[in-house]
């Protein structure tokens, strides 16, 4: 029975609004836009954040990833003489990290070396990484066809490497490449596998691994490549010597990540006289990030609500109006007998069912932007459920909060002074 | 004894006012809109109040209407006692024992003459389609049976009057009362309303009007007259009234 009444209640309502269309038009033009500007501010901060913590989670959470780095040098001193730079993580670091670190589950090295592969006619730059088995449980890429490193490889020294599947597609185009052998360098090396590299083009900074990646055994980068590079730059040529230019470590539990990293940390700098390496935590970086999203958040809120706001009031305005315009009918509805009650649910179905209505052409709106902000700008977005649903919510208050007022102004009028109104 | 009082009221009295005075405060003077007024209406019986402007005609009737509650002295309305009433109670008082008629009418613009007519019922929370044949049946009483789907602003005044009437009539109430019902309406309007009145009345309907002019009052059974918030006569039409009704032929002889 209440329901049935709720019902025509609702019919009223908007039969009522109906009889005023541009006014409610206007109306719930606030909330249309307010509404639509929180979904879609949302769905953009999100496909932001998105994105960035993905890169991040790629990474993974549980790694904690140390490159060495060129100290900072007091610069200067003899820019014609051929120096020596020794500088880096050592292969005994590699030791004393998976040795004496309880939580530490497996430590990958990776040495980084720029070489030209060629098979054929066909040359492409290579950065060869010379690392261990570990590094394909670590570093999860999909295998697209032979296999990957294996430990008898490093045992037997193996002449081998696991190329992208960018290198094989350019080194290798047409032909089978299991079993090819490519002259990289100055030695040559027979392709056992292809992965595929998740790495972007310009991205080393998210991910360990390039598309121009080939993975050979580490002991055989050590024996055919040595320490040393040359580097040649205008003129001038500068030598360094670095053992290994990266360590991943996997730690066994997240909880454990934070404090295995500053252990590490100290450990290393009781070896080493100067600071050459830098030591990132995905984790870390995954905090930041989320606490980053969480300030955009509160400030996306702030604008919403303060937008919210404003449609809000301009609804009240209206109800307001509304009410001195209806002040005879009000009377002849409680003359009538309609309870101070029913009066103000009345009123306050007109404007929830104007607010709602706002709300929902403001979702198709929010969520009609992103869209077309995907389309055209290529940049992600995504509306998330939750912040339909909190549209939806946020409507419905802001007709119940800002109906209110005009509702009991119009349920508290003296029936008698109502009916004289003109 | 109040049980006794409230059964012989069910029976015979609708209506019992007991000294009642309605003031009101201007500035650091008293009005007194009424001034010890005893009153009690038989059911069935069919009321004209008259008397100069300001002498507390429609204070009289707002109150009757539990609209208004007595500054002092007792209103009984079916044997209940409204000055200790809530706001609720009262409303819920006139939903079912009360239906009012304007001097302007006062049908809401944006309800159809069914629906303005189905009103009371649907804050009685009646069924729809129960509501629905009550108003058809309604109107069909006050000629209005092919208007239903109109809006009030399409009709004539005279017809929008019998809307109004209809929609006093549709929860079937105690007492009908009439603020200048005619006073809108040319003569000859005024007195087709009157008819319809007059023939609800005959169907044993109480029903109580404000008038000032006396053709009006002359339909009704009992002329009640006020002066200065006090009752200064009340006449009773034994005979039939005036000429106009007469020639109508449907005053009530
Ligand atoms: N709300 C009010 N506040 C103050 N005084 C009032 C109020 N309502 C009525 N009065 C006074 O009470 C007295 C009776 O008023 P009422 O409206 O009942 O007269 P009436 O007989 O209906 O007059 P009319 O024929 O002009 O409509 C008047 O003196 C009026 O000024
Ligand atoms: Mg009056």
């Amino acid at each position: 029975m209440l329901n049935t009444r709720f019902i025509r209640n609702v019919r009223l309502g908007i039969k009522t609004l109906m009889l005023h269309k541009m006014r409610s038009i206007l109306t719930m033009m606030g909330m249309v836009f307010g509404v639509g500007a929180v979904i879609a501010m949302l769905a953009v901060g999100e496909g932001a954040s998105k994105e960035a913590l993905d890169q991040i989670r790629r990474l993974g959470s549980q790694n904690i990833i140390i490159t060495s780095q060129k100290p900072a040098q007091g610069s200067g001193s003899g820019s014609m003489r051929i120096r020596l730079n020794i500088y880096g993580l050592l292969y005994d670091d590699l030791d004393r990290i998976t040795q004496s670190f309880k939580h530490v589950e497996r430590a990958v090295p990776a040495k980084l070396i720029r070489g030209t592969g060629r098979v054929g006619g066909r040359a492409l730059e290579l950065r060869l990484v010379g690392t261990t088995p570990n590094w394909f449980e670590l570093v999860d890429r999909e295998r697209i066809a032979g296999r990957v490193m294996v430990p008898r490889d490093m045992e037997t020294n193996a002449n081998i490497v696991v190329l992208t599947e960018h290198g094989a597609r350019k080194l290798l185009a047409g032909q089978d490449p299991i079993g090819t052998k490519v002259k990289i360098n100055q030695g040559y090396f027979e392709v056992v596998g292809i992965i595929k590299s998740e790495s972007t083009d310009s991205g080393s900074m998210q991910t360990p691994d390039e598309k121009i990646d080939a993975y050979i055994p580490l002991n055989v980068a050590i024996e055919r490549f040595g320490d040393i590079t040359t580097i040649r730059g205008q003129g001038s040529r500068s030598r360094e010597k670095v053992e290994l230019h990266q360590l991943i470590v996997q730690v066994d539990s997240i909880e454990h990540v934070e404090a295995t990293a500053a252990g590490i940390e100290r450990m290393l700098m009781t070896f080493r006289p100067k600071k050459d390496y830098k030591i990132s935590v995905p984790l870390a970086l995954l905090r930041q990030a989320e606490a980053t999203q969480r300030t955009f958040n509160i400030v996306l809120g702030s604008i919403a609500g303060i937008s919210l706001l404003i449609g809000g009031i301009g609804i009240m305005n209206i109800m307001l109006a509304s009410v001195t315009e209806r002040t005879r009918e009000i009377g002849i509805r409680r003359a009538i007998g309609a309870r101070r009650k029913q009066i103000i649910g009345q009123f306050l179905i007109e404007t929830i069912v104007l607010s709602v209505t706002g709300g929902f052409i403001g979702i198709g709106i929010g969520v009609l932007i992103p869209w077309l902000i995907t389309m055209f700008a290529d940049m992600p977005t995504i509306v998330t459920l939750w912040s339909v649903l909190l549209s939806v919510v946020i409507s419905i208050g802001v007709g119940m909060i800002f109906g209110m007022y005009p509702a009991m102004r119009a349920a508290n009028l003296d029936p008698i002074v109502a009916l004289r109104h003109e | 004894m109040i049980e006794v009082k409230g059964n012989m009221a069910k029976n015979d009295q609708v209506i019992e006012l007991h000294e009642v005075w309605k003031t009101y405060r201007m500035g650091d003077q008293d009005v007194h809109a009424l001034a010890g007024i005893d009153l009690e209406i038989k059911r069935g019986s069919f009321w004209a109040i008259s008397g100069a402007s300001g002498s507390g005609k429609s204070t009289m009737l707002n109150l009757l209407g539990c609209l208004d509650r007595p500054t002092s002295g007792s209103y009984a309305l079916e044997g209940q006692r409204i000055s200790s009433m809530s706001d609720d109670e009262l409303s819920d008082l006139r939903l079912k024992h009360l239906g009012f008629v304007f001097q302007s009418f006062n049908l809401i613009p944006q309800l159809t003459v069914q629906e303005n007519i189905e009103l009371p019922l649907f804050y009685q929370g009646i069924d729809a389609h129960i509501a629905a044949d009550r108003a058809r049946t309604i109107a069909n009483r006050v000629g209005l049976g092919d208007r239903l789907k109109h809006r009030p602003t399409e009709l004539s005044g005279g017809q929008q009057q019998r809307v109004a009437i209809a929609r006093a009539l549709s929860n079937e109430p105690s007492v009908l009362l009439a603020d200048e019902p005619t006073g809108n309406l040319d003569t000859a309007t005024g007195d087709a309303i009157m008819g319809l009145l007059t023939e609800l009345h005959n169907q044993g309907r109480t029903i109580i009007m404000v008038t000032h002019e006396p053709e009006i009052a002359a339909y009704a059974q009992f002329q009640l007259t006020m002066r200065d918030g006090k009752i200064a006569s009340i006449i009773e039409n034994h005979t039939c009234p005036s000429g106009i009704a007469s020639l109508k032929n449907d005053a009530p002889c």
